[in-house]
């Protein structure tokens, strides 16, 4: 019970399959094989600076963007009317917003494909109320509805949670003060969710940066992601050096935004997921 | 005003994210195969599910990795959770920062590095290689299951069962491991709704003739839309429910703050 070793075999099992693999994909991203020898190169990062690949991470990072604004607009005040006391039955309600999570990631992506599909359920309706079709599936829009609908709870849950936490009294010394309902949320509420906020803001962006099946399904199989761009060098073009560059980037892309939100949480008291 | 209001936003947003679950559902049961019409109901999309073979294949490799690298975990974890509960603090902070890495690193590069390293030691992609890479990303989850259980324990039991004569072995499978049960189960549990919910992993790490239900779901999905899959999806949707209520209440049971345990 007092001895630490027991955990060595796990030790060990974690080098073997998180940092020796993690180290693989560093040379693999600063070597290339020219005739049959692997060389030392800087290569595959200036390759993906083409503005080919620019281009694609520029869009990835955007479409990212505009779906956290979009969960951050739709959920706050979900996150609100859920942690607000003229609610009753508050854990039945917070317990079904959380269901259709549960939903493998894949098939609620698939769901989307069914109802925006040129014959789906959307177009059939549009349809009978004798209103034009929509070309909806394959489009810049069907991928960031894709991304709010699986990504929304991610950012209402760490933001319900704080909100949860907040001492009524702060809010009713306030309202003795004299302040309105909006200062009270400007001065009181928002600036002590924020917290909430920003564990929300990294938990929605962190997936949908990194996402190649939202992409793939509902942006069509032409859609370029960072995503994809480095599922297509593993699976398709086998080019394991400028696909594990890439792959390095997205990384330092990740650690990026997580750094710049960890300024944002100094006490690290957001409202985690777990 | 303001919490009828509310009342009808949260309506809204509730439409919003069942819509989709349902219609999915509803549709299993149409007999027409189109996806704006109903045509009378069915069950000839679940007949036909457990008849193809392909599908049954990949339940059969879901449900034994599942189990397998769930099973494995649960042990290795715990394990895991014990050695690191008594470790000194600066092992300790190391051992769990290497704990997270694989929680924190997005899914795709955790699956491309398992995939090169799989590769580079010339390991065949298919059954083995799966099953390693669900082992390495279910243990962490199974240790943060059962480390709170741990910092619960009352260490002078454990000395007190020594002290009465007990082996140590015995002292861990009749005093120790009875309380921290509730966490290893709790682990098992959330490391085997991952292991069948995973996609991205599974599908960077497996090779030709090996596949599970994830993946046979997102190949079918690319050619098109298929009621099969909605079959198939509705099934999948009650079992991880039912699952994961299981896991959800035995957490909160255990947490009195309630805080729900949820996948991504």
């Amino acid at each position: 019970m007092k001895k630490g070793w027991i955990s060595y075999p796990y030790i060990l099992w974690m080098i073997i399959f998180t940092i020796v693999p993690l180290l693989l994909v560093m040379y693999y991203g600063f070597t290339k094989t020219e005739n049959g020898t692997m060389v030392l190169t800087p290569d595959n990062f200036i390759r993906v600076m083409e503005p080919t690949y620019l281009k694609v991470l520029w869009r990835s990072v955007l479409l990212a963007l505009v779906s956290t604004v979009v969960c951050f607009i739709i959920g706050y005040p979900v996150a609100m009317i859920l942690a607000g006391r003229d609610i009753s039955r508050k854990s039945t309600l917070v317990l079904l917003f959380v269901i259709p999570m549960w939903m493998n990631f894949l098939l609620r992506t698939y769901a989307w494909m069914t109802l925006l599909d040129r014959k789906g359920l959307i177009n059939t309706l549009l349809g009978a109320l004798g209103l034009p079709q929509l070309n909806l599936l394959y489009t810049d829009f069907a991928v960031i509805l894709g991304m709010v609908y699986n990504f929304l709870p991610f950012m209402v849950l760490p933001i319900y949670s704080v909100l949860r936490k907040i001492d009524r009294s702060l809010i009713e010394a306030a309202e003795d003060l004299g302040s309105d309902t909006v200062t009270v949320f400007r001065k009181v509420i928002f600036p002590l969710s924020l917290p909430g906020v920003v564990s929300g803001i990294t938990m929605v962006f962190m997936p949908a940066v990194t996402t190649f099946i939202i992409s793939k399904l509902l942006g069509g199989s032409q859609y370029m992601l960072i995503g994809n761009l480095i599922e297509d060098q593993f699976m398709r073009v086998y080019d394991w050096n400028f696909g594990s560059a890439v792959s390095i980037i997205m990384m330092l892309l990740i650690l990026l935004s997580m750094g710049v939100m960890a300024r944002y949480d100094k006490e690290g008291t957001g409202g985690g997921l777990f | 005003m303001k919490k009828a209001f509310g009342r009808f936003y949260l309506v809204l947003i509730f439409a919003f994210l069942y819509a989709p679950v349902l219609t999915l559902i509803v549709f299993s049961f149409n007999d027409s195969r189109s996806r704006g019409n109903w045509g009378g109901f069915t069950l000839k999309w679940y007949s036909a599910l457990f008849r193809d073979r392909h599908v049954l294949s990949s339940l059969y490799y879901t449900l034994t990795i599942a189990l397998l690298s769930a099973l494995i975990a649960t042990v290795a974890g715990t394990a895991a959770a014990i050695g690191i509960h008594n470790m000194k603090k600066i092992l300790k902070s190391f051992v769990m920062n290497l704990t997270y890495l694989p929680v924190i690193s997005p899914d795709i590069v955790t699956g491309i590095s398992l995939m090169i390293l799989f590769v580079f030691v010339r390991l065949n992609l298919g059954f083995t290689t799966l099953l390693l890479a669900h082992i390495t990303f279910n243990i962490p989850y199974v240790i943060l299951s059962v480390l709170p259980k741990l910092k619960q324990l009352n260490k002078h039991m454990y000395e007190a069962a020594l002290d009465l004569g007990a082996k140590p072995l015995y002292a861990f499978f009749r005093v120790i491991l009875p309380e921290i049960m509730p966490g290893v189960v709790t682990g098992f549990l959330l490391a085997f709704t991952l292991s069948l919910d995973d996609f991205i992993i599974s599908f960077f790490t497996t090779g030709s003739g090996v596949s599970t239900l994830s993946i046979t779901i997102y190949s079918m999905a690319r050619l098109g839309i298929n009621p099969k899959i909605n079959a198939l999806s509705t099934l999948m949707f009650i079992v991880v429910l039912a699952l994961l209520l299981i896991v959800n209440k035995r957490s909160s049971a255990n947490s009195k703050n309630g805080t729900a345990v949820m996948n991504i």
